[in-house]
């Protein structure tokens, strides 16, 4: 409008089109000054489908009710910096002029409510700015409703659209030129392969070795304590349970090996039926089961010597120590696997060979290998 | 305004010259007019997406400065931080510097707990806000697009959970991925394979917490993030629903402009969320991590539960019988395959398919931009009874220890009664859900017949007492009401259509004159008589009706 064009190159005959948005031939500038505020904003309004049905206007200026919705407000809005301000006070301030945030073992002093005190200032800040918000529509701004037009599809878009599209089609003359479709075909699923193809690297074969069903126990390898100690037949109450991992480097970290050594009480031991070919796994009033659920392969820790079960407590499968350590309530299916015990030369348990199947949960090709 | 030298309506002020410079280059004054005259419905139950949205805001800025501190590898470290119980412990690198993130990083654990906290609330409200549109019918044609999206947000929301509270590598998070794992394996054919390839070898390996994180932190995230843009983009395009009243019709919005009132609640509603988690984050202590210690596979702690989200995938697995499936070949399909693949993967597809069943069982087409209210809908609120009875019931079978050991119940009846309770209760919640919404509708129309009971009781000369109902709208000579039910809420009391006075405002003293405000009330009411009128023309023959008393009509004399 107001600029100036000094392009050598302009010569006139490059005019502007008409203008896409409001209705400028109906409105002239002229006209649009002479309206107010309000008048402009319910004509753009109803320009854009919308009506002002009914406005409840705010508190009259300079009214009591106005006085003391704004003193509300401002009250909200000053909360809302001074909580953010006792935020700023405690985050920078320990450690400087108030004492030391940082935790120590039993301290209930201020390192205990740092931060406690840093979450409440924020929140409340947080939330009186909310709230004076909420204040401000609910009792300063005028209450308006309003009514919107909704609008459906136009016919003359969709056939115009349309129209447009499929001449684009006819014009590639691809429905015809059907040896270029197929190869576009056969290209398009060639590129896509090509595109996730890379992520074969992920793939790897489970089935080299037999990585699920084999665990680092084998013939003569130590049954220890996490605290790497071997354990003998004297050590445990009748009665006890007792976690063991193999003797090999890294044992008592490895997912699949932990054990457990439970001592039967002696009424336990007459009453004990190992699984079919397993009577020899145990030695005395030894027995030792995989510790990893047969289930999902959370440990099953809880052990009630009473009732001679075991308890996984994530999903609540029971197991009888006394019977092969078969499942005798919840979803798990098996019993968990025995390790085969006996002691070495020094007295010290040591397991005689592997677990004889796999240990842990359930899958597919399981009973297999 | 005495302008002499610009033309008329150009602007005269430095922020209206700024505003034509930005428009001269972008022509944005049209679009931008559009989105302020936005008009939104006004009713609290639209604002359940919001949170959603706001959650997600302050998990991607919480989200943002926990990864400047935190150590994605599993590589073991002796742990030597502030924290001492747990010093000279070996942990992994993931562990540790998430321990030093809450004990070493100044309002690190305050940031930890919020994204925790806004976690939870990131997935309540999602769900709040899809039994919203499901109860109300707001997923009907032309929004089961949207619908579906939602449904998608929902489970990315839940891996966004599951990978999250992974990431610490402690004890507890470390017994879900051992979970997981076994999950993975439970595929059929292709279940070792799986787990080769997430894992990148047997369980743990030293990979799952790496690859987590990118999932996690970019992955998940990125979808999301496109996901809630298309939703708001087809919200805006279709606008919004709204319950049925006054002037409210099929082809309009009612409600306020988006600006200034809409936007300056929106941004109360986001403060005052981000306010509730930073509050929450701070005074209410989450996954206290250093007390659970690091991820050993042979430890874990009683009562381990998931987040509540995950919460009904546990139960669910709780629950389901000990039925594996053995196949010819010594082939095997885990009992565990059912509850968690099979039970979640038919939950989420009955859900985002639920648009599309209805509409055949129906053969209800037509678009729908009214809501319907949950009692006049009976079968399809029944059926979202009795699918959250469902759910509930496995919902609660995930804690079912805890409440074994905090009722003093046995821990085996509390899974019997689970397992039965999940195949009885629903069809229950199903019959009683639908008494109550046939209840809820015959009340309606008596009062719609017969009036609002007033309390007032009359004598009438033969000595007979009845009680006064005040009538709704114009009556036949039997004094029955000739309103027909139009699916709007129907006042029930006096003081819903405007049998009391406005109080007087003020808290200790009154600001206003009661004299005025009675004077106020008298004008207000004569205005409604002739705008009522008006507003005939723009109602379906709809009983006017309101959320504010004064406009619904004012008593009328009692009649006997």
């Amino acid at each position: 409008m107001s600029t100036t064009d000094k392009h050598p190159g302009s010569n006139g005959s490059d005019v502007a089109g008409p203008t896409h948005g409001g209705p400028d031939d109906e409105y002239t500038p002229a006209q649009l000054a002479a309206m107010d505020r309000t008048q402009l904003d319910r004509l753009g309004a109803r320009y854009d489908g919308v009506e002002i049905l009914h406005v409840e206007p705010g508190p009259v200026p300079g009214s009591a009710l106005e006085k003391q919705a704004t003193r509300q407000v401002t009250m909200w809005f000053a909360l809302g910096a001074v909580f953010a301000v006792a935020f700023l006070v405690v985050y920078a301030g320990s450690g400087w002029f108030l004492p030391d945030w940082e935790w120590e073992v039993g301290a209930d002093s201020w390192s205990a409510l740092f931060t406690p005190l840093l979450g409440l200032a924020m929140g409340l800040s947080l939330l009186c700015i909310g709230i004076g918000l909420v204040q401000y529509v609910k009792k300063l701004l005028p209450h308006e409703t309003a009514v919107q037009d909704k609008h459906d599809g136009s016919h003359f878009d969709r056939v115009t659209t349309g129209a447009s599209l499929m001449s684009g089609l006819d014009k590639s003359g691809l429905p015809r030129r059907k040896l270029l479709l197929g190869t576009l075909g056969v290209m398009g699923a060639a590129f896509g392969a090509m595109l996730i193809a890379p992520l074969g690297g992920l793939i790897k074969n489970p089935n080299t070795g037999n990585p699920l069903g084999t665990t680092s126990w084998a013939e003569g390898v130590r049954l220890l304590r996490d605290d790497g100690t071997p354990i003998r037949p004297g050590d445990q109450q009748p009665g006890s349970l007792e976690t063991v991992f193999p003797a090999v480097e890294g044992g008592n970290r490895q997912a699949d090996a932990a054990t457990m050594l439970i001592r039967l009480r002696p009424e336990q031991q007459l009453s004990d039926e190992p699984r079919e070919g397993q009577a020899d796994f145990s030695y005395g009033d030894y027995v030792a089961y995989s510790k990893i659920c047969t289930h999902a392969g959370c440990p099953v820790s809880l052990y009630e010597q009473e009732t001679g079960r075991i308890l996984c407590p994530c999903h609540q499968s029971q197991f009888l120590v006394t019977e092969g350590a078969k499942p005798v309530f919840g979803p798990a299916t098996r019993a968990l696997p025995q390790l085969p015990i006996t002691v070495d030369d020094e007295g010290y348990f040591v397991a005689r060979s592997d677990y004889i199947e796999a240990v842990g949960p359930t899958y597919w090709n399981r009973e297999r290998i | 305004m005495a302008t002499t030298t610009a033309a008329p309506g150009a602007p005269t002020s430095k922020i209206g010259q700024a505003a034509l410079e930005v428009d001269d280059r972008l022509i944005v004054a049209g679009p931008l007019r559009r989105t302020l005259n936005k008009v939104f419905p006004d009713h609290w139950s639209f604002l359940l997406g919001e949170i959603a949205l706001y959650s997600f805001v302050i998990l991607l800025l919480s989200g943002t400065y926990l990864t400047f501190f935190y150590d994605a590898t599993m590589q073991e470290v002796v742990y030597e931080g502030t924290y001492a119980p747990l010093r000279g412990v070996e942990m992994s690198a993931a562990y540790e510097s998430t321990l030093g993130l809450s004990f070493d990083v100044r309002g690190g654990l305050l940031i930890r707990q919020i994204h925790h906290w806004a976690a939870l609330l990131f997935v309540a409200s999602i769900v709040i806000h899809l039994l919203r549109i499901f109860f109300t019918g707001a997923f009907r044609r032309p929004r089961e697009t949207n619908w579906l999206i939602g449904v998608v947000l929902l489970v990315l929301a839940l891996l966004m959970g599951v990978t999250g509270y992974s990431l610490p590598d402690d004890l507890l998070s470390g017994t879900g991925l051992r979970i997981i794992s076994a999950i993975i394996l439970s595929l059929p054919v292709i279940g070792t394979w799986a787990h080769w390839a997430v894992f990148n070898g047997d369980y743990v390996g030293t990979e799952i917490i790496g690859r987590f994180y990118i999932v996690h932190v970019l992955i998940l995230p990125a979808i999301i993030l496109a996901l809630i843009a298309a939703h708001l983009l087809i919200l805006v395009k279709q606008k919004h629903t709204q319950f049925p009243g006054a002037g409210r019709t099929e082809h309009n919005v009612v409600g306020n402009r988006l600006f200034p009132g809409f936007a300056v609640k929106a941004t109360a509603l986001l403060f005052i969320v981000f306010g509730l988690c930073a509050a929450l984050g701070g005074l209410v202590q989450i996954n206290p991590i250093w007390l659970w210690g690091p991820y050993n596979p042979a430890q874990v702690s009683a009562g381990s539960q998931p987040d509540w989200y995950i919460g009904f995938l546990d139960g669910s697995t709780r629950l389901f019988p000990a039925w594996d499936i053995n196949l010819p070949g010594d082939y095997t399909i885990p009992a565990l395959f059912w509850p968690t693949v099979v039970g979640a993967g038919l939950m989420f597809t009955v859900l985002a398919l639920y648009p599309m069943i209805e509409r055949k069982l129906t053969g209800d087409t037509a678009a729908h931009h009214l809501l319907q209210r949950p009692r006049d809908v009976p079968v399809r609120t029944s059926v979202g009874a009795m699918a959250l009875t469902f759910y509930v019931i496995l919902w609660i079978s995930g804690g079912n220890d805890l409440i074994a050991d905090k009722f003093d119940i046995s821990l085996n009846a509390m899974t019997w009664f689970g397992r039965i309770g999940c195949l009885v209760l629903p069809p229950f919640a199903y019959w009683m859900t639908y008494r109550l919404c046939i209840g809820l509708q015959r009340h309606d129309r008596e009062v719609l017949e017969h009036g609002i009971e007033t309390g007032v009781i009359r004598r009438l000369p033969s000595g007979e007492f009845i009680e006064v109902h005040q009538p709704l709208g114009p009556v036949d000579e039997h004094g029955h009401g000739q309103l027909a039910y139009g699916g709007a809420s129907v006042p029930k009391k006096m003081n819903q259509v405007g049998g009391a006075r406005r109080a007087i405002k003020g808290f200790f003293k009154p600001v206003e004159e009661p004299a005025e405000v009675q004077r106020q009330a008298e004008l207000e009411a004569r205005g409604l008589e002739s705008e009522q009128s008006d507003r005939q023309s723009i109602t379906s023959g709809r009983p006017s009706e309101g959320g504010r008393p004064s406009e619904g009509g004012r008593p009328q004399a009692p009649r006997d």
